[in-house]
């Protein structure tokens, strides 16, 4: 196992867990270092949730070991592990207030009624929820149960703060509000925060580093930036961030460039990563984002040249999708696939209109390949 | 017009759902209660002559027996309560968290095959189980744990376990629906906290099972002191129970008056149980039974 | 659909027919009182003539008819010491017309006690049916020297006797001390004096007693199960066992056995009296007497009527009675008003008390 290692609040050595045949969490592997915003993104039933659980000590892993600031945790029960949770759907005790549901832990650990008292005051500061200590859970708005339930956590100090999607059960408006919040309120406690999603823009917006997961194993560790423009496999490139993507035959590799000849009818220049070897004749994968899509309305059919960019297509536009600054318009190519490129719209005559026949053009860097 | 028209039908639509409901209780419940208090304020004089007064209340206060026996019965169907309680809690709590979806129903299903025979029938197993040259008493001579035959019918105790089988599943099903509403992320939520076993049971899951085991609680209690064929036929010779008293009013001493007196005051005392327990829970009825 | 409706039709038909050409001829009575196969030949005999019956003991008879004034029955079996006092205080009943009834073979004796006890301002409220006694029942082989009532409480079958906490004991253990309880009758003073010094007895046994039985199937289960040896019963229930164990008989107690016996009654609103006095005399004739006495197991109120009972009741009758016990018999006398509460409250006190 590995050595002891205090400068990590939370460090995960080969942990695996199985459920009859299915292996919902593989040799999984990770340290988070003090006071961050560790998110873990995966699709659902990707074992994300057990690996949750397991730190939290609500299932032992079959292999592996956990070590909260250096020691482990693997015989300790769940409610002798200094690791507090924020639940899928918050579990505030309904019958309990305010003030009870956060002097519950106090009380479990003995604390004194004057410390109790001093402490919640504190925490509620804290939340900016001063004045709520006397109300029952049904009183609360969705945001302010929220900020319950963490600050019912972070009253007892933990070294590490769990959080299963606790943003899911709320509307959208009220999610992009707490996404921030979350954030600051992390800043605020200074204490590590994992958080567990499914949805890639609370993850690449909050945290300081990501874990991509799939089928029990983690695909790639990083800041949401490296995720985002250099994923390491073809499923972090997929699922992190929107892809255009395209399958066909390595027809020329080398030097990380490789040239594809692509099953929609073109072929497509692309580069590759380190850790990827294609050779000729194999099956392979591009992905191009569509904000690296340029798209040309000045165009006939006839001039289908290169221009600058190593990649060019031509095509109709099927629809604009209008998002303000994030609009969007779908392309189809000639083999009928729908394309979708960034674009700029500003109102004007010169905007793209569904039916333009338009030119989609990207640099080589610009697509990966799998 | 239209609106109008939509309006009647609307209007007729709650009368006819309201009839029934009105119908059963105007007819079954209050008329029966009203024709009893008559009754029971009415005294005998001579042969066909009465008149109206309290005698049958006061005889009733004035005679040791009879509340003696109220309270015995008040007193063992609260034991019986209070057991059916701490049996059919794990029960319940088995069934509506630990059993699979599809050990769940059956478990149910298990629960309620007692209620398929009759009363009569149930006692008269526990009879065949119980008496002296019973399967209990027999197994166990012939298992060599015994030498001569037991008997374990006729006593209080076995009053009291006839009860608790009986009333039990009463328990157990406003219990197992209170606890199945109960998400699994508050009593894991309990021990993240740091609470212990004894303390998630005791702040987590007791508290939000209250409203379940207060109806259970009053459902049980008043099936018990209200039950009758049980506590006669497993009873023993001393076991008087209330319903008894009242059975002896109205047909072996053809005493219609004192046995509806009789009614009535073991309405106003299980009522007054209920309602001391609802206080000392600090529960409501509307919270309680109403909700589950 | 359409055989659901064809079979509502028919029976809607039928029902028709029924009430057309039927009438309903409602028993209240006690359970082996009506035989299927008596039914069925009366109902043979008179094709006109539905028989429905319901049965009941001497307490819900009277409750049931209390309830309704009298109504819903057509036909009642009460004992003939629950006619007099329901009568003059209920009013559920109405007289007879004896000349309807063919009594000429009944028993004079039984005939003239029953028209005794239930004659009201010179009416005939009742003619006797079926008799039978209550006494002790013994295991020969346990317990050979059980003799009077008293013997129940004997320390020697401590924990293995039984009686029924009901009034049939009170008189019984009353006439077992030297009284008599039905000549106190008119003397209600003294009466309660004689209940009190019972009821010390009983409570002293208490400790001797097993458990009051309820009815005919548990006693008949303790009995036969050698869990008691000598209890309280009626006679026709100690001829049952006899049946099946031969030392199990009937003992009529040394004081005498106390006898009932079951008549027949006319609830006040009945409304098929022709039809009532028809199954009157029907069960009355010699061949269905056997029939009745071997569903009852009890004795008609017939000429020679030992000989018209089965073959095994004859046995279990001649291993209980002498002709002495049988002039011993002590009828039950009518119960004057207010007697059934004060037997009620000693009861009460008895089994409330704390005695073992």
């Amino acid at each position: 196992m590995s050595t002891t290692n205090p400068t990590h609040d939370l460090a995960c050595t080969a942990l695996s867990k199985s459920f009859g045949s299915v292996q919902a969490v593989d040799n999984v592997s990770f340290d988070i270092p003090p006071g961050s915003f560790f998110s873990i993104l995966g699709p659902s039933g990707c074992g994300k949730t057990t690996l949750m659980r397991m730190i939290a000590g609500f299932e032992n892993p079959d292999h592996g070991d956990i070590q909260i600031k250096g020691r482990s945790v693997i015989r300790i029960p769940p409610n002798k592990r200094n690791v507090k949770m924020v639940f899928q759907h918050l579990a505030l005790f309904p019958m309990m207030n305010v003030y009870d549901n956060i002097a519950y832990g106090l009380r479990c650990v003995g604390a004194s009624r004057k410390e109790i008292d001093q402490k919640i005051a504190d925490v509620l500061e804290r939340v900016a929820l001063p004045d709520v200590a006397k109300r029952e859970i049904h009183q609360l708005s969705g945001g302010q149960k929220q900020r319950i339930a963490i600050a019912r956590c972070m009253v007892l100090n933990p070294d590490v703060l769990l959080l299963d999607e606790p943003l899911g059960a709320l509307d959208l408006k009220l999610r992009e509000a707490m996404k921030i919040e979350l954030k600051l309120l992390q800043h605020q406690f200074n204490t590590t925060f994992v958080y567990i999603t499914h949805d890639q823009s609370e993850a690449l917006v909050m945290s300081d580093n990501v874990a991509v997961m799939n089928e029990g194993r983690f695909e790639q560790i990083g800041t949401p930036q490296a995720l985002y423009h250099h994923p390491a496999s073809a499923f972090v490139a997929g699922f992190v961030g929107d892809s255009n993507r395209w399958t066909g035959k390595v027809i020329d590799a080398g030097n990380n460039n490789v040239r594809l000849s692509c099953d929609a009818g073109f072929d497509a220049q692309s580069h590759t990563t380190d850790t990827i070897t294609l050779s000729r004749g194999d099956n392979a994968t591009v992905y191009v984002r569509p904000e690296h899509i340029q798209v040309d309305t000045q165009v006939n059919a006839d001039n289908n040249n290169q221009t600058d960019a190593t990649n060019a297509l031509t095509g109709h536009i099927d629809s604009l999708l209008f998002n303000g600054a994030n609009s969007r318009v779908l392309v189809r190519d000639k083999a009928g696939e729908l394309i979708e490129a960034d674009v700029t719209l500003t109102g004007s005559s010169h905007d793209p209109k569904p039916g333009d026949l338009v030119r989609l053009s990207w640099r080589s860097e610009q697509a990966l390949c799998f | 017009m239209a609106g109008s028209r939509a309006k009647d039908a609307k209007k007729l639509a709650l009368i006819l759902l309201f009839t029934p409901f009105a119908l059963w209780i105007t007819l079954l419940i209050l008329l029966p209660h009203v024709g009893m208090m008559v009754l029971s304020l009415k005294e005998k004089v001579a042969p066909r002559v009465y008149e109206y007064g309290f005698d049958n209340y006061i005889n009733f206060a004035q005679e040791p027996i009879y509340w003696n026996t109220l309270l015995r019965t008040g007193s063992v169907s609260l034991l019986v309560t209070l057991l059916a309680l701490l049996i059919g809690f794990p029960v319940a709590y088995y069934i509506a968290k630990i059993a699979g979806n599809r050990t769940k129903g059956a478990l149910f299903l298990l629960c309620l095959i007692p209620l398929w025979v009759s009363d009569l029938i149930r006692a008269f197993g526990w009879i065949l189980l119980l008496r002296e040259t019973g399967v209990i008493s027999s197994a166990l001579q012939a298992s060599g744990l015994i030498d001569t035959p037991i008997e374990f019918l006729y006593n209080d105790a076995t009053v009291i376990m006839g009860l608790v089988y009986t009333v039990v599943l009463f328990m157990i099903v406003p219990l197992v629906s209170t606890l199945d509403g109960m998400d699994n992320e508050m009593i894991e939520a309990g021990y993240n906290l740091g609470g212990n076993g004894f303390t998630v049971l005791r702040r987590i899951i007791i508290p939000y099972a209250m409203p379940g085991i207060v109806a259970g609680c009053i459902v049980v209690f008043m099936l018990s002191a209200g039950s009758y064929l049980t506590p006669i036929l497993l009873g023993g010779k001393n076991s008087s129970w209330f319903t008894e008293q009242i059975y002896d009013q109205f047909i072996s001493r053809y005493n219609w008056e004192s046995g509806a007196a009789f009614g009535f005051v073991l309405l106003v005392f299980t009522s007054l149980v209920v309602w001391l327990g609802l206080k000392l829970s600090g529960q409501t009825l509307s919270s309680t039974v109403a909700k589950s | 659909m359409k055989p659901i409706y064809s079979t509502v039709i028919a029976c809607l038909a039928l029902g028709a027919v029924g009430t057309a050409s039927a009438e309903t001829l409602r028993l209240l009575t006690w359970g082996s009182y009506a035989p299927d196969n008596l039914v069925k030949m009366f109902e043979e005999k008179y094709p006109d003539i539905d028989v429905e019956v319901t049965f009941s003991n001497n307490e819900e008879m009277i409750a049931k008819l209390r309830a309704t004034g009298g109504a819903g029955f057509d036909l009642a079996q009460p004992s003939h010491d629950r006619i007099y006092a329901a009568q003059l205080e209920y009013d559920i009943y109405k007289p007879l017309d004896l000349s309807k009834i063919d009594t000429s073979n009944m028993e004079a004796k039984l005939l003239d006690g029953v028209k005794e006890n239930t004659t009201i301002d010179g009416e005939v409220y009742a003619v006797p049916h079926q008799w039978g006694t209550s006494g002790l029942m013994a295991d020969k082989s346990k317990a050979p020297e059980l003799a009077g009532w008293g013997d129940l409480c004997d320390a020697k079958y401590k924990g293995k006797t039984s009686m029924r906490l009901k009034r049939t004991i009170l008189l019984g253990t009353a006439f077992a001390m030297g009284e008599d309880p039905f000549a106190a009758y008119s003397d209600l003073d003294k009466y309660q004096g004689i209940l009190d010094k019972v009821a010390d007895k009983l409570i002293a046994c208490k400790d001797n007693i097993k458990a009051y039985w309820k009815g005919g199937d548990d006693l008949s289960a303790m009995m036969l199960s050698g869990e008691i040896v000598a209890s309280e019963t009626w006679d026709s229930t100690a001829y049952k066992l006899f049946a099946e164990n031969e030392n199990i008989v009937f003992v009529p107690p040394s004081t005498g056995a106390l006898a009932w016996i079951d008549t027949f009654a006319f609830p006040r609103k009945g409304k098929a009296d022709d039809a009532a006095y028809k199954w009157i005399n029907f069960v009355l004739q010699p061949e269905n007497v056997k029939l009745m006495s071997a569903s009852t197991g009890a004795m008609a109120a017939v000429k020679g009527a030992k000989d018209l009972l089965p073959d095994d009741k004859k046995a279990a009758v001649n291993a209980a009675f002498s002709d002495e016990d049988v002039q011993n018999l002590k009828f039950f006398a009518n119960i004057p008003p207010g007697v059934e509460d004060m037997e009620g409250k000693t009861l009460e006190k008895i089994k409330a008390a704390t005695g073992g």
